[in-house]
């Protein structure tokens, strides 16, 4: 049963297919915001199956073993990850304790093969890149565990089952002020994480080639785009399940998630889509500075109860 | 792979190359990217790294300088890549084809390190981008030839 519930649904072949769309609609909201008409709906699977047949070349100064593994681990990760949401969404009595740590470890994993495999490839620009992925990584980790702690703070567990019960009962977290501050901050930490525009320094197109994936190709660089359509999928699933009530499939409820889905996605598109890239020390500043005292701010409001 | 072909038909990645041109193709491959063409309708990207891709945007006349790159370019790239030759200067050396320092034109340069590569010319000082968005179907259809070969 678990690998069926790691391969079809909610996992691999599900989460793909939703990421893989989801990708799609980031770009074409980008394209109807630059007025153009944008990319047709198969668009992303077309460059995944393109990939496939592609050569692979290795680098002569990149560490083989390392190199060809970071992709395939930061896939299993992501689906592992998005699985586990998926699981814990359709029935809460999974829920394992600390459950919400062990998620919270494996979505680091893709951003650590990220590293580790621009690292290995041995290109200059691929460890500038692999330098600046480190530093968001810690710059928007702080803000980010300290926004989520809030919520841990009320429910009193760590536990996602405990989570997505604490809110059948007490309603979403998001209907109050403590909840909308760092529901703000988790957004924008999980721009950083997805590597969208704003926080996008370590891909840089312009200046660093493709920074953190440029000695990629073929097979290996799909299983990156892949890893990070899922990513894209996770990240607002795991935003509503914490912040908004979790995954309802009775009556409308569907609809309703698939509605939140939507908008968080186009936040984050729009977010991307008007804001130009930060430095890396700016990106760094507005982490350790704005962000974290907005979620100190947000920690100080639940402990009296708001 | 029939579906990866077919795929690739609808997903083609370019890399800019430079080859000392006037600028002024550049120009226009860059006018090709604007919204005004928006050829990502038809899935092509403009990629920063030549591992990416799928085709390689020639412009200019090759000098000494320029050669050793682009074939070097090319070899770095992942196959099957196709090389345009965009531009007159890419197909002959256009008024520049007597100067001291031109290398030969795309086309040989290219061909001296891999002569079955596949080279689709685009003529015009500068070429219109409607004649790029041409060529690029024209190599499409030369992709169809290589699936036939697959099969
Ligand atoms: S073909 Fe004409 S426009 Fe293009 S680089 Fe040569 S001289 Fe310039």
């Amino acid at each position: 049963m678990s690998i069926f519930y790691y391969l079809i649904f909610p996992g691999f072949l599900f989460i793909s297919i939703v990421g893989l769309l989801t990708a799609w609609f980031d770009r074409k909201i980008t394209a109807r915001i630059q007025w153009r008409k944008g990319p047709p709906i198969p668009q992303n699977f077309r460059d995944i199956f393109k990939l496939m047949i592609k050569e692979v070349v290795i680098p002569d100064t990149a560490n083989p073993t390392i190199f060809l593994l970071a992709p395939a681990i930061a896939l299993a990760t992501a689906i592992l990850a998005a699985t586990m949401l998926g699981v814990v969404n359709m029935s809460y009595e999974v829920s394992f304790i600390g459950d919400f740590i062990v998620f919270w470890y494996i979505l680091t994993i893709p951003s650590i093969m990220i590293i580790l495999g621009a690292s290995a490839s041995g290109n200059p620009m691929s460890s500038v890149g692999a330098s600046r992925e480190i530093n968001q990584l810690f710059a928007y980790e702080l803000p980010l565990v300290i926004a989520i702690s809030t919520v841990l703070f009320k429910v009193g567990s760590i536990g996602f089952g405990d989570i997505l019960g604490y809110q059948a009962i007490n309603g979403p977290f998001l209907y109050s002020i403590s909840g909308v501050i760092s529901f703000i901050v988790v957004l924008l930490c999980i721009q950083a994480k997805l590597g969208l525009v704003p926080f996008d320094a370590p891909e840089a197109e312009t200046e660093l080639g493709a920074g953190i994936f440029m000695e990629y190709s073929g097979v290996a660089l799909g299983a990156f785009k892949l890893t990070k359509a899922i990513l894209l999928y996770t990240t607002p699933i795991f935003l509503i399940t914490i912040f908004w009530g979790g995954i309802k499939v009775s009556g409308f409820g569907i609809l309703w998630v698939i509605l939140k889905y939507i908008l968080i996605v186009l936040l984050l598109t729009l977010i991307r889509n008007t804001n130009p890239r930060l430095r890396i020390d700016q990106s760094i500043r507005f982490f350790w500075g704005t962000m974290t005292m907005l979620s100190i701010v947000a920690f100080i409001l639940t402990m009296f109860g708001l | 792979m029939p579906l990866g072909l077919n795929s690739l038909k609808k997903s083609i990645w370019v890399y800019h190359m430079a080859c000392s041109p006037c600028n002024n193709c550049d120009i226009e491959i860059l006018d090709l990217l604007t919204p005004r063409f928006d050829v990502e309708r038809f899935g092509v990207v403009l990629v920063g790294s030549v591992r990416h891709a799928d085709a390689l945007l020639c412009t200019g006349m090759v000098n000494r300088q320029i050669k050793p790159r682009l074939q070097e370019a090319y070899l770095q790239a992942s196959k099957p890549c196709i090389v345009f030759a965009i531009g007159s200067c890419a197909i002959n050396g256009n008024i520049f084809r007597k100067s001291y320092n031109m290398a030969g034109p795309v086309d040989r340069a290219i061909k001296e390190v891999d002569p079955n590569a596949i080279i689709v010319y685009v003529p015009g000082c500068p070429p219109k981008p409607e004649a790029m968005i041409s060529s690029v179907v024209k190599a499409i259809g030369f992709l169809d030839t290589l699936k036939a070969k697959a099969k």
